[in-house]
C-alpha cells in the first residue's frame, strides 16, 4: 500500500463526546466538516449521557460519511487514508467511531491512523479553503508557527498544551483535576436555573451583570497550590463558592442577582484559563497562543483572550468556531499532517483508550 | 459470499458462501476487546477467503441483543464496511445464530436461547423448530428478563429446553442471512437490540453547599 503524502486526502471520524465529526480534507485544505450533535438530547438531563452520546454515533455514522463524501465531491474510493479519535474520550463513544474506522479502512483498503483528540484541536488551526468561515483573528491564512501553547476548553476538557512540533512533540503542562471548565459553565447554569448547555446561558444573562460585583475564588493560584500545579485548573471550588452565595442570598430572602454571579463566575473561568495560558507563554519564552474546544465560543473569553494576548505582544491564534467544537475535520487535518510528515499508519490492533495520555499524538 | 460480523456476546467475524458453508472465521469470547479486534479479524477473514470487499453481495450485521457497547462496534463496522465497499448490509439476529446452529448439530423442536444481558439480567428468544431448510422458527420475540422470570411456570415457554451461549457464530450469522436469503425469508431491521433504555439519573437540581 503506497500513500500519496504530498496532499492526501484524508477522512477523519471523531465520536470522543457527543458530535459525530466526519470531515474530509486534502492536506491542508477543508474539503467538509459534517457534524451531528447529540446535545438536544442531553439538554433534559443537564450533562452528557455516555450512553445517548454513544447510541448517537451509531445511528448518525453512517449518514454523516455519506453527507460528507457528497459535500466534499469525493468517492470513498478516492481517499488516501482514515483518520479517527481513538482517545481521550468516553470510552462507549470512542469505541463506535474506532470499530467503524476501521471496517471502513479494510473495506476500501486504506491506512488507518488512529491520533489524539486534544492534538486534533491544534490540528484545526491548520486547515484552509472556502469552508473555514467565523474566524475571529485576521492572521489566519499564515501557517501555524512552533513553538506554541494551546490552550483547550470543552464540556470535556480543559488543557494547556505546549506544542514543539504538531506530529512528533506536544507535552501536556497541565490540565483541570476535578472539572472541565464547560462542566462548570453547565454546572453553575443549573444553580441559577438555566438550561443546558450552560456557556451560551451564561453568556446571555451576564451581558447585564458586573463582572466584579463578586470576586469568586480563581482556583490553584495560591502560592502554594502554583509550587505544584503551576499550569493546572480547578473549577470545582469556584462552583461551590457560587453555590454557597446563592443560598446565602436565598436563605436571607434576597433576591439573587443573576447577571452579577453569571458575569462575576465567567470573569473568574476566563481570568484563570488566560492567566495561565499567559503565564506558559511567558514561562516557555513563546509568544504564541492557540485557542480550541467548544468553550472558546464563549465571547468574553475570546475578548479577554485578545486583549491580554495584545497586551503581551502574543499571537493569537483562534480557529473558526466550526473546528474549535470536536469535529472530524481536525483528526482528518491531524491525520493528513502525520502521512505528509512520513509518519507509518497505525496498525489495525489500536484500541479506545479513554485516558491517552496527550504526547501520544498517534497510537 | 458474505462477509458476516457479530459482537453481541464476545467478537466474532466470517466469510460465508451457501453453497461452500464457512469459509473463514475468527472469534474471540473475550468481552472488552471488540474495538480492537474487530479489524484485524475482518482483515483475516477476508484475505484467508482470498475475497476482495468488493466481491462480496452483503455485510450481515448481527443486531443483538447484547450489551451496548460491545454490540454497538460490530454494527457500526458492519454498516460501514458495508458503506464502504458499496455492498447492502443485511441484518440478523444474533440469538438466530445460535439457533441454527443448535438446531444443526441435532436439536429438534422448542428450544429457548438464552444470553448474558449483564446486570443480573438476561436475553431469550424462543424457537418452535427448525423449518425445512434449516432456519429457526422464532416464536418469542427476543425479550430482556430476570433470570428467575424464565424459571416461573407461568411464564408463556416454560419447560421448553434451554440453550445458554456464552458466544455467537459469525459463520452461523452469515448461514442465516444466506438462507434466509435464498429462499425469500425476511431480514431483521437494522436497528441495535438493546432492549433496555439508556442508564441517565435524572438530576434532582443542584445539592446544597452551605449549612
Ligand atoms: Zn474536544
Amino acid at each position: 500500500m503506497t500513500i500519496n503524502r504530498a496532499d492526501p486526502l484524508v477522512l477523519g471520524i471523531e465520536t470522543s463526546c457527543d458530535e459525530t465529526g466526519i470531515g474530509i480534507v486534502r492536506g491542508t485544505t477543508l474539503l467538509s466538516n459534517t457534524i451531528a450533535s447529540s446535545m438536544d438530547e442531553h439538554a433534559r438531563y443537564g450533562g452528557v449521557v455516555p450512553e445517548i452520546a454513544a447510541r448517537a454515533h451509531l445511528d448518525e455514522l453512517v449518514p454523516a460519511i455519506n453527507a460528507a463524501v457528497a459535500e466534499a465531491g469525493i468517492r470513498l474510493s478516492d481517499l488516501d487514508a482514515i483518520a479517527v479519535t481513538c482517545g481521550p474520550g468516553l470510552s462507549g463513544a470512542l469505541m463506535v467511531g474506532v470499530g467503524a474506522a476501521k471496517a471502513l479502512a479494510v473495506a476500501l483498503d486504506k491506512p488507518i491512523y488512529a491520533v489524539n483528540h486534544l492534538v486534533g484541536h491544534v490540528g484545526a488551526d491548520l486547515l484552509q479553503g472556502e469552508l473555514r468561515h467565523g474566524d475571529t483573528n485576521t492572521g489566519d491564512t499564515a501557517p501555524l508557527e512552533y513553538p506554541t501553547i494551546a490552550l483547550l476548553v470543552s464540556g470535556g476538557h480543559t488543557s494547556l498544551l505546549l506544542v514543539r512540533d504538531l506530529v512528533s512533540d506536544v507535552e501536556l503542562l497541565g490540565e483541570t483535576i476535578d472539572d472541565a471548565a464547560g462542566e462548570a459553565f453547565d454546572k453553575v447554569a443549573r444553580l441559577l436555573s438555566l438550561p443546558y448547555p450552560g456557556g451560551p446561558q451564561i453568556d446571555r444573562v451576564a451581558l447585564g451583570g458586573n463582572p466584579k460585583a463578586i470576586r469568586f475564588p480563581r482556583g490553584l493560584s495560591q502560592p502554594k497550590d502554583m509550587a505544584v500545579h503551576r499550569y493546572d485548573f480547578s473549577f470545582s471550588g469556584l462552583k461551590t463558592s457560587v453555590a454557597r452565595f446563592v443560598e446565602q442570598r436565598q436563605d436571607a430572602g434576597e433576591p439573587v442577582p443573576i447577571g452579577d454571579v453569571a458575569a462575576s463566575f465567567r470573569e473568574a473561568v476566563v481570568d484563570i484559563l488566560l492567566t495561565k495560558a499567559l503565564a506558559a507563554c511567558a514561562d516557555y519564552g513563546v509568544p504564541r497562543l492557540l485557542l480550541g474546544g467548544g468553550v472558546i465560543a464563549n465571547k468574553r473569553l475570546r475578548e479577554v483572550a485578545t486583549q491580554r494576548t495584545d497586551a503581551a505582544g502574543i499571537v493569537l491564534r483562534i480557529p473558526p468556531l466550526s473546528l474549535c467544537t470536536d469535529n472530524g475535520a481536525m483528526i482528518a487535518a491531524l491525520g493528513a499532517q502525520l502521512i505528509m510528515a512520513g509518519h507509518e499508519p497505525s496498525t489495525l490492533q489500536f484500541g479506545a483508550d479513554s485516558t491517552l495520555p496527550v504526547g501520544q499524538i498517534q497510537v | 459470499m458474505l462477509l458476516a460480523i457479530d459482537t453481541s456476546a464476545g467478537t466474532s467475524v466470517a466469510v460465508v458462501d451457501l453453497a461452500r458453508g464457512v469459509i473463514a472465521e475468527r472469534g474471540e469470547a473475550d468481552t472488552m476487546r471488540h474495538a480492537e479486534i474487530v479489524g484485524p479479524f475482518i482483515l483475516e477473514c477476508l484475505q484467508e477467503a482470498h475475497v476482495a470487499p468488493a466481491d462480496l453481495s452483503g455485510v450481515v450485521g448481527g443486531m443483538g441483543p447484547g450489551p451496548f457497547t460491545g454490540l454497538r462496534v460490530g454494527i457500526a463496522s458492519a454498516r460501514v464496511f458495508a458503506l464502504g465497499a458499496g455492498t447492502p448490509l443485511v441484518p440478523v439476529i444474533s440469538h438466530d445464530a445460535i439457533a441454527y446452529g443448535h438446531y444443526r448439530r441435532g436439536h429438534s423442536g422448542p428450544l429457548v436461547v438464552v444470553t448474558d444481558a449483564r446486570r443480573r439480567e438476561i436475553y431469550w428468544s424462543a424457537y418452535s423448530q427448525a423449518d425445512a431448510v434449516g432456519l429457526p422458527v422464532r416464536v418469542g420475540q427476543p425479550g430482556l428478563a430476570k433470570p428467575a422470570d424464565l424459571d416461573d411456570e407461568g411464564w408463556l415457554h416454560a419447560g421448553w429446553p434451554r440453550l445458554d451461549a456464552a458466544t455467537v457464530s459469525a459463520g452461523e450469522l452469515g448461514l442465516v442471512a444466506e438462507l434466509s436469503y435464498a429462499h425469500g425469508r425476511p431480514f431483521a431491521a437494522n436497528e441495535p437490540l438493546y432492549l433496555r433504555s439508556p442508564d441517565v439519573t435524572l438530576s434532582n437540581g443542584p445539592k446544597r453547599v452551605s449549612r
